[in-house]
C-alpha cells in the first residue's frame, strides 16, 4: 500500500496538467468572447441565427452532416480552402460564438461549408440537392435526404413549391415531391452560413 | 516494488514453484469467482461487436453506395456512423476492457472477487445506457460531438454503470493480498481514474452547459483523444504486460523501462487532443502544445515496444502453438506503429495533407482495433476457458477469426491510409476539382480505396462471426459439462 497514495497523486497531477491547459487556458482567453461592430459596416458581428435557421441547425446536427462537412476555412498558405473559393478569408474563434455545439467537422468527404450560403444561394438548388443530390451534383457520394420531403398525390393542380424534377427522376405520373419543414429549415441554416465578415483578427 | 525476476515469475507462473499448488488453487478460486461478471461483460460486448459491425458495413457502403438504404432517416449514413462508432468504442471495446480489467486486477492482487453485485449492476446501467444511447443517435438525438454523441437522457446511465465499476476497483485494490505492484496494475488504476474524470468534464463542458463556442472544440478532442490515450490504451497495455509474459512463463524484460513507458504516457498522451484541430480557428499555442506532446509520445511507446519486444526476443517461435499469443503480439506491434505514424500525423506539415481525409479514419482503426480491439480478442481468448473450465470448441475458427481480421485490418489500414494521403494531395491542389464526373477529381479519385476498404470490412466480419459461433458453442459445451459429473479436465494454453 505504500506506493498507492503515491501513484493516484501521480495519475491525478498528470490528467489535470492537461484539464488546466487545453480546457481551463482555453476557457479563459476565449470563453467570455463578445460579438463586435465591424467598422467597415457599421454592423454587430456574429449573430445569433433565426429561428427557422435554428431549427435548420438542428437538422444538420440530428442527420450527422458533420461526418463529412467540416465548417472551418484553413489561413492562406496553409492547405487550398481559399483557393478553391472555400472562404474569403480564415475562420476565427469569434465567427462560432452562438453554435451549440460548435461542428468544425475534421473529415471532408464533401466540400467545406463555411461559405455555402454565399457559394451557392439557390434555395432550389438546395432542394433538389438534398432531395437526391445527383439531380445536380453529377458523380456526387452523398447521401440523399428523402425523408425530408413528401410524396404527394397532385391535386387539382401542382403545388407551388413541388420539386421540379428532371426526367431521368421523375415519379409516375400523378405524384409530387413536397419539402417538409424540415427541409426548408435546413435550407435556411445552410444559406445563413457565412464568414465574410472583416473581422481585425481575421486580417 | 523491487521485484527481482523470480518473484515476478512466482507472480505469473505459481505452478513453478513448491507452493505451487496452493497458488493454483487461489487462482482458480478467483476464476470462479470472476465467471458471472466477467462473462456477462463479454457475452454482451460479443453483442455490441456484432451490431457495431454490421453498422460499419452498412456505413462503408454507403460510401460509395450512396442510395443503398438511403430513404429512412434512421438509416442515413450521418446516423448510422456514429451509431456505429459509439457501439463499438463503449457497448464492444469499452465492455470488453472493463471484463479484461476486472480479472487482472482479480489476479494481480491476488483476491476472489468481492462484491460481485456492483459489476452486475454496472453491467445493467452500461449496456442500458449503450442501447439506449444508440436507439437515441438512430432517432436523430445526437449531441452532434463526435465520440460524445450519446443523447443527454443516456449518459448519466454510463456514468453511474462506470463510477460503481471504479469503485470497485478501488475497493479490490485496497484490500489486495499481494502487496507487489506489477506494471499492468498501474496502467488500470489510472484508467480507472482518468475515465471519469474525463466523461464528467466534458458532459458538463459541452453537453449540459456549453461553453462558449470554439473552447466546445477544445474540450471536445481533449476528451476523444484521451478516451483512445488515457482508457483504451492503459488497458490494452496491461493486458499486453500481463499476458505476454504469462503465456511465455518469463518476466517482462525490464521493470524500469515499464515504469518509464507508464510516467512518460500519464504525463505526455493527455496533452495530445488539439492536433485534431490544426489550422482551425483556436489559439496557435493551443495547437502547438498539442503537436509537441504527440510527438514526445515516441518516449512511451518506443519504450513500451522495446519492452515487449526484448519480452518476446527468442520465443516468437511460439506464436506458431499460442493463439493468445498471436493476437497480443499483432495488438503490441500495431500499438507501436499505430502511435508512430500518429506522430507523424500530429506535425503540421503532414497534418496539412492528412487532416481531413480518410487517413484519419484508418489511423482511428489502427489504434481501435488493430491493437486495442486484437488484444481485447486474445484476452477474451485466454480467460473464458479458464472461468468456464471447458476448452474453446475449435481451435479452427480462432484460427479463422485471427487470420481475417489480422488480414482485413492490415488492408484496411494500408489501402485507406494511403488513399487519404491522395485525397489530401488532391484537396490541396487546387487545379484538381473537387467533384467531377468525368475528369479526375477529389471525390471520384477516393471511390477504389472506399470499395477495398468495404471488401476489408466483410473479411473482418467474417472474423468476428467465426469468434461469436466459437463463443456460443463454448457456453453450450460449459452447460452441457454441468449437467455431466464433474470431471477436472486441465486447461490447455490456448
Amino acid at each position: 500500500m505504500r506506493y498507492g497514495p503515491l501513484i493516484f497523486v501521480g495519475i491525478f497531477l498528470t490528467l489535470a496538467s492537461s484539464w488546466c491547459g487545453l480546457v481551463l487556458m482555453p476557457q479563459i482567453q476565449l470563453g467570455r468572447q463578445q460579438a463586435v461592430k465591424i467598422e467597415e459596416t457599421g454592423e454587430i458581428y456574429p449573430t445569433p441565427r433565426s429561428g427557422l435557421a435554428q431549427q435548420g441547425f438542428e437538422i444538420y446536427r440530428a442527420n450527422g452532416c458533420i461526418y463529412c462537412h467540416s465548417q472551418q476555412v484553413r489561413p492562406e498558405g496553409f492547405g487550398a480552402d481559399i483557393l478553391r473559393n472555400w472562404g474569403q478569408r480564415r475562420t476565427v474563434a469569434r465567427d462560432y460564438l452562438y453554435d451549440k455545439p460548435v461542428m468544425l467537422g475534421t473529415m471532408r468527404t464533401g466540400p467545406d461549408l463555411t461559405n455555402i450560403g454565399l457559394r451557392q444561394t439557390s434555395a432550389a438548388w438546395h432542394l433538389l440537392h438534398l432531395y437526391n443530390p445527383r439531380i445536380v451534383s453529377k458523380g456526387s457520394i452523398m447521401p440523399p435526404f428523402p425523408f425530408l420531403f413528401e410524396k404527394k398525390k397532385i391535386g387539382s393542380r401542382l403545388s407551388p413549391d413541388a420539386l421540379k424534377l428532371p426526367p431521368e427522376f421523375a415519379l409516375e405520373p400523378g405524384y409530387e415531391i413536397v419539402p417538409r419543414p424540415e427541409a426548408r429549415a435546413l435550407v435556411q441554416y445552410l444559406l445563413s452560413l457565412k464568414a465574410n465578415a472583416p473581422l481585425p483578427e481575421a486580417k | 516494488m523491487n521485484e527481482s525476476p523470480q518473484s515476478v515469475l512466482r507472480v505469473l507462473s505459481p505452478a513453478d514453484t513448491e507452493d505451487g499448488m496452493q497458488q493454483r488453487a487461489l487462482l482458480s478460486e478467483i476464476d470462479t469467482s470472476c465467471r458471472t461478471p466477467v462473462m456477462l461483460l463479454f457475452g454482451f460486448s460479443l453483442v455490441w461487436l456484432l451490431i457495431g459491425t454490421a453498422f460499419a458495413l452498412v456505413t462503408s457502403f454507403k460510401m460509395h453506395a450512396p442510395d443503398f438504404l438511403g430513404s429512412t432517416a434512421w438509416l442515413t449514413f450521418g446516423r448510422v456512423r456514429p451509431a456505429h462508432l459509439n457501439s463499438v468504442v463503449y457497448g464492444f471495446a469499452s465492455q470488453a476492457g472493463i471484463g479484461v480489467a476486472l480479472w487482472l486486477m482479480c489476479r494481480l492482487c491476488r483476491t476472489p472477487l468481492i462484491l460481485g453485485w456492483i459489476i452486475n449492476l454496472t453491467v445493467v446501467f452500461w449496456n442500458l445506457g449503450v442501447a439506449i444511447g444508440i436507439v437515441g443517435i438512430l432517432a436523430g438525438d445526437s449531441t452532434g460531438l463526435e465520440w460524445l454523441e450519446i443523447p443527454p437522457y443516456a449518459t448519466p446511465m454510463l456514468f453511474v454503470g462506470f463510477a460503481l465499476f471504479a469503485l470497485w476497483g478501488i475497493i479490490t485494490f485496497r484490500y489486495r493480498r499481494e502487496s507487489h505492484l506489477y506494471i499492468s496494475q498501474f496502467y488500470l488504476l489510472a484508467a480507472l481514474f482518468w475515465f471519469p474524470w474525463l466523461y464528467t468534464a466534458a458532459q458538463i463542458l459541452i453537453v449540459m452547459d456549453p461553453v462558449r463556442g470554439v473552447v466546445q472544440a477544445a474540450v471536445n478532442w481533449w476528451f476523444a483523444h484521451n478516451v483512445l490515450g488515457l482508457w483504451i490504451t492503459p488497458i490494452g497495455l496491461a493486458a499486453i504486460y500481463y499476458f505476454i509474459p504469462k503465456v511465455l512463463g518469463r518476466p517482462v524484460h525490464s521493470y524500469y523501462l515499464s515504469m518509464l513507458g507508464f510516467w512518460s504516457l500519464a504525463l505526455f498522451y493527455n496533452w495530445n487532443g488539439m492536433h485534431h484541430l490544426v489550422g482551425g480557428p483556436l489559439p496557435a499555442w493551443l495547437i502547438t502544445v498539442s503537436i509537441v506532446a504527440s510527438a514526445m509520445m515516441t518516449i512511451p511507446v518506443v519504450t513500451v515496444g522495446i519492452n515487449h519486444h526484448l519480452t518476446m526476443w527468442g520465443n516468437f517461435h511460439r506464436l506458431k502453438d499460442s493463439p493468445v499469443l498471436r493476437f497480443m503480439v499483432f495488438g503490441g506491434m500495431s500499438y507501436t506503429f499505430t502511435s508512430l505514424h500518429g506522430v507523424l500525423l500530429a506535425l503540421r506539415s503532414v497534418s496539412e495533407v492528412t487532416h481531413f481525409t480518410h487517413s484519419t479514419i484508418a489511423h482511428a482503426h489502427q489504434g481501435m482495433y488493430a491493437f486495442f480491439a486484437m488484444v481485447m480478442f486474445g484476452s477474451i481468448y485466454y480467460i473464458v476457458p479458464r472461468l468456464l473450465q471447458v476448452e474453446w470448441p475449435s481451435a479452427r475458427l480462432i484460427r479463422l477469426h485471427f487470420w481475417a481480421c489480422a488480414i482485413g485490418i492490415t488492408i484496411y489500414v494500408f489501402v485507406l491510409g494511403f488513399g487519404g494521403v491522395m485525397q489530401g494531395l488532391a484537396m490541396n491542389n487546387p487545379d484538381v476539382p473537387f467533384l467531377d464526373p468525368v475528369k479526375p477529381s477529389v471525390v471520384t479519385l477516393t471511390i477504389p480505396y472506399l470499395k477495398i476498404r468495404s471488401h476489408s470490412g466483410i473479411l473482418i466480419a467474417i472474423g468476428h462471426l467465426a469468434f461469436a459461433v466459437n463463443f456460443v458453442w463454448i457456453l453450450i459445451r460449459w452447460i452441457k459439462a454441468g449437467r455431466k459429473p464433474q470431471t477436472t479436465t486441465p486447461v490447455s494454453s490456448v
